[in-house]
């Protein structure tokens, strides 16, 4: 399939005309899911799915379009459809495909053949196996509102006429519960999840504990009184966080004027304590990459170090228009032009363990799950505040659960506000990995 | 019917029968053909003009409580039969069967008629409506920093045949357009936006100005910069018309799903017939609206979109179905059942979600509220179904003083629990309109949705704000 995927990339290219530059990206995905309920499959759906997108650019105007096929016959069709594309499109003197920059990409080993060798009927097992765990771990635990396995293999090639080849191939493979709790006519609801390359990798007992324990701690919870406190984000909480942080530190939303960070390079934006880190060339984060959205090599980039922003994002445009160079940070569907992203974000670890930091704390919470973040953060303005579930801390202890009240601040002021980092560190089915994090003061919105 | 024929009827009648001949109890075959289109001006600029296409099938079989999928591009006799040989595969039944499928029961849909298809308009007219935004915006003398405009359509045709001899398709267009604006003061940045979208062609833009659009996006951020922090805790929550649909999207309607309720995922379940809101709560979910972003004429199951009253008088009446749950509750599908497109199983979705209008005076319930505030626009949301705890964020909203409406506040999100909110609804007034088209997401997948209510109050919800 390799060898196809980059000879569909480089015919499409190879009809560029001279006076234009041509991009095609082109990607194949194969994926297996399972569903199981009450013991049995609910449903099984094996499917492929290919699709192209063709990027040309001409006079500075940058056309696109795409087609959810790689038929010969439609390849073409989608090329001249780009084309018509660009002529409506304003010149932008900074519009242009990506060229070879002598950047090596890092060899990652994101592919094993587990995915594709297992037989169908092991994957159901799994999807039936993790459901019947996760209802055996606690007699609270009242039903199981979904559990599967899913798992997918991709394979993207990019072409263009300025010479970029890229060709990449990953598996994946995820289990994941939903939960249901009840006691005493109430309910609460916990999922659990694993992740890997391989289906070897997965861990069902984690899987059904986590969501047990997830859907139980919350049972008997009430709603705190609305007060200024210290939080704790356990890592579930922070990855999702440190992935809206990261959305500010595109180079294209400080070029358009959309970023609260513009203008602050080299300043302190944040606690001395906090060096941010998005790296895709690290095996471990499950979005990890060897090339970006535009065939360029991925790296290591630090955007915040010791509290003082160094950096921001790069694609091929925003480096042109910024006068910098792309940090390989273009990402995109084969049905999307490039945009700028984090691909892999974390903080550097801190010394010392979850456990001996809420130790330290009298009075305080503990949040473990947060809701409508998206909804609830303005990444332009830096407000947010979103619905939050947890666990309250007293005399440095974990005491009884809390739920229907929200956190906020300002994104500007949170990342002042962060004074310890824990010593943990988990990549988590996301472009973000989660450590503890100690916030010293977030408001509180209750009874 | 020929606009909605993707393949010809005998080859369909063919696959149904080879995915029924390892002893299903039902096949169904969805093929879509979707054409989309883009356009986005942003920084000045209009950066990108993006055409789609998306075109395939996704075959089921279902076998005893066990449903096979699997979808195909590949729209040939030999792509159709090897997903139809997946899908019966997958369903693992262990009887063989003869079944000869005929499709005798061609329903001919009560399509939307569009005066002018979107496919038929030159790109440059698209792109035309993008410069006069940004440039209104421009020319009003406004601290606007920041345009960002989107105009978009879709054209999308079903055919739809089942193993119980359904033949039927749909045409569905959609419209859409949706400007961004930042402002910038002393304060910082603010946002604002606008959208609009129909399940019409470019005629949308003979009802819609798209200048309009534009200036009130504008507006709103402008707005924005003398806004002060949200307060937090819990008091009155007066919502605007239109600007409340989302509520009951979150704090009921997925609740109210019969895939849901089945597994008792939702606080809804078994309480048909109950009083669950305040007696002069009506809810209705309604399919066929002409012209509104969640309408079509056949659901992606092939049924008729429906008028389905949910809540009556604050009487939970019923909930929506799809073609599997209304099987096993031998019932007809409500013709909720959607999919986002032909790689997706079918499952629960709501369509057109409105409160019905009361009989109180909008003013009257501002003036009635002594502290609080008023949402004019509410920005997206989130619920659990099991426990109805429900948050959604605010994009427009004022503090309410002495019975007035005062200073603009921050972002920032609601909180409350479905349930609760209900009883909890004291005023409804009889300004009823529709909000902004949405895209709601369950379970990975999206579809459009709309949404409307008049102005309501609800007596008590959280805000979270971060002034104390």
């Amino acid at each position: 399939m390799s060898a196809e995927l980059i000879e569909i990339a480089e015919l499409v290219t190879s009809w560029s005309d001279s006076d234009e530059q041509v991009e095609a990206v082109v990607t194949s995905d194969r994926e297996t899911e399972v569903r199981a309920y009450e013991g049995e499959i609910e449903s099984l759906t094996v499917a492929e799915s290919q699709g192209i997108g063709v990027r040309v650019i001409k006079d500075g105007r940058q056309g696109f379009a795409y087609a959810g096929t790689l038929e010969e016959n439609e390849l073409l069709e989608v090329l001249s459809e780009a084309r018509d594309n660009a002529s409506f499109a304003s010149p932008d003197e900074f519009s242009g495909l990506a060229v070879p920059d002598g950047v090596e990409s890092v060899s990652l080993d994101v592919y094993s053949d587990g995915v594709n060798s297992l037989a169908t009927s092991k994957k159901i097992d799994y999807a039936i196996e993790l459901e019947k765990l996760t209802m055996a771990t606690d007699k609270r635990i009242s039903g199981i509102e979904s559990s599967e396995y899913t798992d997918v293999v991709s394979e993207s090639a990019i072409a263009t006429s300025t010479g970029i080849r890229s060709y990449s191939k990953e598996s994946g493979c995820c289990l994941m519960v939903y939960a249901l709790a009840e006691e005493k006519g109430e309910t609460q609801t916990g999922f659990g999840f694993s992740i890997g390359r391989n289906p070897e990798e997965l861990d069902v007992a984690k899987a059904a504990s986590d969501a047990s324990d997830r859907a139980t701690r919350m049972l008997g919870s009430t709603k705190p009184k609305s007060e200024r406190l210290t939080v704790v984000l356990d890592p579930w909480v922070s990855a999702q966080f440190l992935q809206i942080v990261g959305s500010t530190l595109s180079a294209e939303m400080v070029l358009k004027g959309r970023s609260l960070f513009a203008d602050r390079l080299g300043e302190k934006v944040a606690s001395p304590i906090i060096s941010l880190i998005d790296d895709p060339t690290n095996p471990q984060a499950f979005t990890a990459t060897e090339t970006d959205g535009e065939g360029l090599a991925t790296r290591r980039n630090v955007l915040i170090e010791n509290g003082e922003l160094k950096m921001f994002l790069h694609n091929v445009w925003t480096a042109r228009k910024a006068a910098s160079a792309s940090t390989g940070s273009a990402i995109r569907s084969y049905a999307s032009t490039p945009g700028v992203g984090i691909q892999a974000i974390s903080l550097k670890p801190g010394d010392r363990n979850p456990v001996d930091l809420i130790a330290g704390i009298d009075n305080g919470i503990l949040i473990q799950s947060v809701t409508g973040l998206h909804s609830g953060v303005n990444p332009i303005s830096g407000d947010f505040s979103t619905g939050a579930e947890g666990l309250r801390i007293s005399n440095g202890e974990l005491s009884e659960p809390l739920r229907e009240f929200t956190i906020g601040s300002t994104i500007q002021k949170m990342l002042k506000d962060v004074s310890e980092i824990g010593n943990d560190l988990e990549w988590l089915p996301m472009s973000s990995a989660g450590s503890t994090v100690v916030i010293n003061e977030l408001t509180v919105s209750g009874s | 019917m020929t606009e909605i024929q993707i393949v010809s009827s005998d080859l369909l009648e063919e696959v149904l029968s080879s995915a029924m001949e390892s002893g299903g109890s039902f096949a169904e075959i969805f093929l879509e053909d979707r054409r989309s289109t883009s356009a986005v001006l942003d920084d000045g600029l209009v950066e990108e003009l993006n055409n789609g296409r998306d075109r395939g099938a996704g075959i089921r079989v279902v076998s005893g409580e066990t449903t096979g999928f699997a979808h195909t591009a590949d729209l040939s006799a030999s792509g159709l039969h090897k997903a139809a040989e997946a899908a019966s595969s997958a369903a693992r039944s262990n009887s063989e069967s003869v079944v000869e499928v005929d499709l005798s029961n061609e329903s001919i849909p009560n399509m939307s008629e569009i005066e002018t298809l979107p496919r038929d308009v030159s790109k440059s007219k698209k792109v035309a409506l993008l410069k006069s935004a940004d440039e209104s915006v421009r020319d009003a003398g406004l601290p606007v920093t920041q345009v960002a405009a989107r105009y978009g359509d879709s054209h999308r045709v079903l055919q739809i045949a089942n193993s119980e001899g359904l033949l039927t398709g749909d045409r569905q267009i959609r419209s859409f357009f949706s400007v961004s604006c930042v402002a910038a003061g002393d304060t910082g940045m603010q946002t604002g936006r606008e959208s609009v979208g129909r399940t019409v062609g470019f005629e949308l833009f003979e009802e819609v100005n798209a200048d309009e659009v534009a200036l009130k996006a504008a507006t709103r951020a402008v707005t924005k910069l003398d806004s002060v922090p949200a307060p937090s805790g819990e008091m009155p929550v007066v919502v605007g018309p239109g600007g409340g649909g989302v509520l009951f999207h979150e704090a009921c309607g997925h609740g109210l799903e019969a895939d849901l309720i089945e597994k008792s995922a939702s606080v809804f379940a078994g309480k048909q017939g109950e009083l669950v809101a305040a007696p002069n709560v009506t809810l209705i979910d309604d399919g066929t609206m002409v012209g509104e972003w969640g309408r079509f004429a056949i659901d992606d199951e092939g049924n008729p979109a429906n008028q389905n009253v949910l809540i009556e008088d604050g009487v939970l009446t019923d909930y929506m179905w799809d073609w599997q749950r209304a099987r096993k509750h031998g019932r007809l599908s409500s013709g909720n059942g959607r999919r986002q497109s032909y790689r997706h199983l079918p499952m629960v979705r709501m369509t057109n979600t409105f409160l019905a209008s009361g009989d109180a005076d909008p003013q009257e319930i501002i003036e009635d509220t002594e502290y609080g505030i008023y949402v004019a626009q509410l920005g997206g949301g989130q619920v659990n179904t099991a426990t109805g705890d429900f948050v959604f964020g605010m994009t427009e909203a004022y503090l309410i003083e002495n019975g007035k409406l005062a200073a603009p506040i921050r972002d920032g999100n609601l909180i409350g629990n479905g349930p609760q909110v209900l009883l909890d609804i004291d005023a409804i007034a009889g300004d009823f309109a529709m909000g902004s088209p949405g895209t709601c997401g369950k379970d990975g997948q999206g579809v459009p949705v709309g949404d409307g209510t008049p102005t309501l109050r609800v007596k008590r919800l959280t805000v979270g704000g971060t002034a104390t």
